[in-house]
């Protein structure tokens, strides 16, 4: 099946497959797909990261110092931003007008679901993020939904509700051809070269993993998308799909937008390569 | 409010707040003399400000750990951690020579509280970072460089 | 409207260690609203006690430097289960907090 995206994206993505197979030694025809991308990444990282231990990943651009890592574990044994959790708890605990609670659209009670999202919906012929799964629960129960972006009520309610899936591994799905398909337009998305700046997520995040530019240090694609949303300084919310607008903005190009086919597929992509990382939400980044 | 006797005993305000209004008891057990040294507060450059803080006299001690960042990860949540060894200790000061103004604060020490702090600063740029400490009268000094940055993708 | 106190205390042997989170801007008076691009008053916490069974225990006088949603924590000999440890703090516009909670039985 010949993947989805610009010709110059499948050369980019033919040189990194190139270099990853340098690598890892692995034969690009008789590995495919998206278990065979996430080994390979898991490979490249561990090869750039030597003694890094996987489920470390999901400290992001904080596994090159120890110090910055210090600061964080400081700050999250009693974060700031803990009025916004509350506020976002009693978003999730109060009733609908008919009744019924966030709480009665999940399984357990809404424990340990995120990481089973973004998954793909037949029916829709579309990716659902779990943010789209809070919105589907306040319809199906005759609610208005949130709009996407919005610090509240979105924000501040999915900082609360990604908490009670805290420590779940990552375990998002792709399993028929059309949920590939999606997949497969997640992972474009991630090697396409874009904006004035003519850069390609893949290019900072993979390559230069590790290095500093702009005066930060990049962050591994792998564990990404565990650990959202997070409160930058302690204080402003940030959703992954937020980071994707503000990263897309600073190369230059006109991001898609919340809840857009693209970063729903992209959120899709990186989720599965961050399978089995635990997940933390509502954490401090600088 | 029924207070739970559990290892983290956790309680908000606005129920005990609510509580002591519906009691008509919102006396400030703080007292009205309490004081607030505001020409140190003020002071635009740390040597105002320590000379406001009555503190330059300071002797420098190793008696006196500070633990903090050696690259603050953003400048406006700097963990902290000062612990005088110093016998006596009855006050901590922090200053942060290149704030706009330089002196955080002051801890005082009373009725067993041991003399240590640990707390979360602004720092609004790379900077010494100075804990004063005094003990029987007596003020000693420790000093601890921060760097600040303000990254690019940070904004 | 009462800005929350949140306390954590713990106490091992006769030591109470205190950690209290408090809920207040801490604004410098030189940041601007994102929104209005006015800039947002000074507005901190100036002066802040901490009581354990009555008697005063830490007094703290602040700038605005002290970091948003301040954070402290302290250790007290001589506490026991049961202890009332109560927090009060003033700012600069004269609004006031408080929040008190009990020492938990060491462990």
């Amino acid at each position: 099946m010949k993947p989805p995206g610009t010709a110059r994206g499948r050369a980019l993505r033919s040189a990194i497959g190139a270099l990853l197979v340098a690598i890892t030694g692995a034969s690009p025809a008789a590995q495919d797909g998206p278990e065979a991308d996430r080994e390979r990444m898991v490979n490249f990282f561990s090869e750039r990261f030597p003694g890094v231990p996987l489920q470390d990943y999901v400290y992001g651009a904080m596994i090159v110092s120890a110090d910055a890592r210090a600061q964080y574990e400081q700050i999250m044994e009693f974060p700031p931003f803990l009025g916004d959790l509350d506020a976002g708890r009693r978003m999730w605990e109060k009733p609908f007008r008919n009744g019924r609670t966030f709480a009665d659209c999940f399984p357990d009670g809404g424990r340990n679901v995120a990481g089973n999202h973004p998954y793909y919906d037949a029916t829709l012929d579309k990716v659902v993020t779990f943010e789209m799964a809070l919105n589907r629960c306040l319809e199906d129960n005759g609610e208005p939904p949130m709009r996407y972006g919005e610090r509240e009520p979105m924000g501040v309610l999915s900082a609360y509700a990604r908490t009670l899936s805290d420590g779940m591994p990552m375990n998002v799905q792709v399993q028929s051809e059309k949920a590939r398909a999606k997949y497969e337009a997640g992972k474009d998305i991630y090697f396409r070269r874009m904006g004035q700046l003519n850069a390609a997520c893949a290019g900072c995040h993979m390559h230069l993993a590790g290095r500093i530019m702009r005066m930060e240090v990049i962050s591994p694609t792998l564990g990404h998308a565990t650990h959202w949303p997070i409160f930058r300084a302690g204080e402003e919310l940030m959703t992954f799909q937020g980071r994707f607008n503000r990263c897309m903005e600073q190369m230059r190009a006109a991001p898609f937008g919340y809840n857009s086919e693209q970063w729903n597929n992209l959120e899709y992509f990186l989720s599965y390569l961050s399978n089995g990382l635990p997940l933390k939400a509502s954490v401090f980044r600088k | 409010m029924k207070m739970r006797a559990d290892r983290r005993s956790f309680l908000r305000s606005w129920a005990a707040g609510a509580a002591a209004t519906a009691l008509g008891w919102l006396q400030p057990v703080l007292a009205l003399a309490a004081g607030w040294n505001k020409a140190a507060f003020e002071a635009g450059n740390i040597e105002g400000a320590i000379q406001f803080a009555g503190v330059g006299e300071a002797i420098p001690s190793e008696d006196i750990v500070i633990k903090a960042p050696e690259i603050a990860e953003n400048g406006a949540q700097v963990p902290v951690e000062i612990q005088s060894n110093i016998p006596g200790t009855d006050q901590i000061l922090i200053f942060s020579d290149k704030n706009v103004q330089p002196y955080v604060g002051l801890f005082e020490f009373r009725n067993g509280a041991e003399p240590f702090i640990s707390t979360r600063i602004k720092m609004g740029d790379t900077s010494k970072l100075r804990a004063v400490v005094r003990a029987n009268g007596k003020y000693y000094v420790k000093m601890r460089e921060v760097k600040v940055t303000i990254g690019g993708c940070g904004t | 409207m009462t800005r929350p106190i949140r306390m954590r205390v713990r106490l091992d042997g006769d030591v109470a260690e205190i950690r209290a989170l408090i809920d207040h801007p801490m604004e410098t008076g030189l940041r601007k609203d994102s929104k209005t691009g006015e800039l947002v008053p000074l507005h901190f916490i100036r002066n802040l006690t901490v009581s354990l069974d009555g008697k005063p225990v830490l007094e703290a006088q602040w700038g605005q430097a002290i970091a948003r949603n301040p954070y402290i924590q302290f250790r007290v000999r001589g506490a026991k289960a049961d202890d009332e440890v109560s927090i009060e703090w003033v700012d600069n516009r004269g609004e006031r907090g408080h929040a008190s909670t009990k020492v938990p039985p060491a462990g």
